[in-house]
């Protein structure tokens, strides 16, 4: 235990500001759900528990193995989301997986442009600009000059592919694997592959390696 | 080893709606509708010409169904269709080779 006396004031640790119309409407469902025995409060907390360990090393871990072993690669690319669940990644809901390869001819871009669908159980939630119009309504507009805002230069003579999420499929992007990892682990190579390389807004660059 | 689906001498007849409307490589365009409600077909790809891809397994719920609670029956498949870039974008400045992958149910594909 620290002497932390609480002698001085803190500043809000949430926002503390009224609750706005949905927030009230959220909460005014969810009791009324619970006093309906409908749910019960557990599984609205065991719901969160569910996303919260949903995280983007899901992914890379699906992708490190896809470089490794080719027989679990072909697989992948059959039926993602019996690939996933071979490696213990469970799918919550009816949601499929399309896993597509980038290679030397195809570079691949995921976008949802009516709302936010995304790869959650191997990702967890996308980040903020995933959801926000400027990318959405862009990436299917202007991909390269996107890709480009990220840093990523396509050359021309290679397909830009944008896949636009909008029902039960969603995309998860399989990288091309770095020249000069060889001799990697399979936890080395996973700890390369980033949230955004999976998305394909960046290639998986050994310069981001992150040493274990 | 396996069984050979349908049995040799078995004589089955699939119901409508059974089998993929579209292969992969079939042109059809998409539905130029604006029906009041929830529909998962962007406006920006409503009119255009597409290519199937590939035909979705297993078959699935019409998402634009479920959205009001129905879903009773009404499976049928999703196509990936390719849309290039330049046909969708007057004076798209990428490279022509650049292109769209969407699944679109088959209630909203046309045969051209």
């Amino acid at each position: 235990m620290d002497d932390h006396d609480h002698s001085h004031p803190h500043p809000a640790a949430a926002d503390e500001a009224p609750p706005g119309y949905y927030e009230i409407m959220e909460t005014a469902i969810r009791e009324l759900l619970i006093e309906k025995k409908l749910i019960a409060p557990g599984e609205i907390r065991r719901q969160i528990e569910v996303l919260d360990s949903r995280t983007p090393a899901l992914g890379a871990k699906v992708v490190a193995r896809a470089w490794v072993d080719p027989g679990f690669r072909a697989r992948l690319l059959t039926n993602g989301r019996a690939a996933c669940e071979e490696l213990g990644i469970s799918f919550y809901d009816d949601t499929q997986l399309i896993v597509l390869e980038n290679t030397d001819k195809v570079h691949n871009l995921i976008v949802c442009t009516l709302c936010s669908c995304y790869p959650r159980p191997v990702l967890g939630l996308p980040p903020d600009w995933y959801k926000a119009r400027p990318y959405r309504a862009r990436a299917v507009r202007e991909p390269r000059k996107v890709l480009s805002e990220f840093g990523t230069e396509i050359p021309e003579d290679v397909e830009i592919r944008v896949s636009d999420s909008t029902a039960i499929q969603r995309y998860l992007v399989l990288p091309q694997r770095p020249a000069g990892t060889e001799d990697f682990t399979e936890e080395q190579l996973a700890a390369m592959v980033t949230r955004d390389a999976m998305i394909g807004v960046v290639k998986v660059n050994l310069e981001h390696r992150i040493d274990s | 080893m396996p069984i050979p689906f349908p049995a040799p001498g078995l004589n089955v007849v699939k119901a409508l709606g059974e089998e993929p409307a579209f292969k992969a490589g079939d042109s059809v365009r998409i539905s130029v509708r604006y029906p009041v409600g929830h529909y998962r077909v962007p406006a920006y790809i409503r009119g255009k010409l597409a290519t199937v891809d590939a035909v979705m397994e297993p078959p699935a719920v019409n998402n634009e169904e479920e959205g009001f609670g129905r879903n009773a029956g009404c499976k049928g498949h999703y196509f990936r269709v390719a849309i290039p870039l330049t046909a969708l974008w007057p004076g798209y400045a990428g490279s022509l080779l650049d292109s769209l992958r969407i699944e679109v149910f088959e209630t909203w594909l046309e045969r051209v």
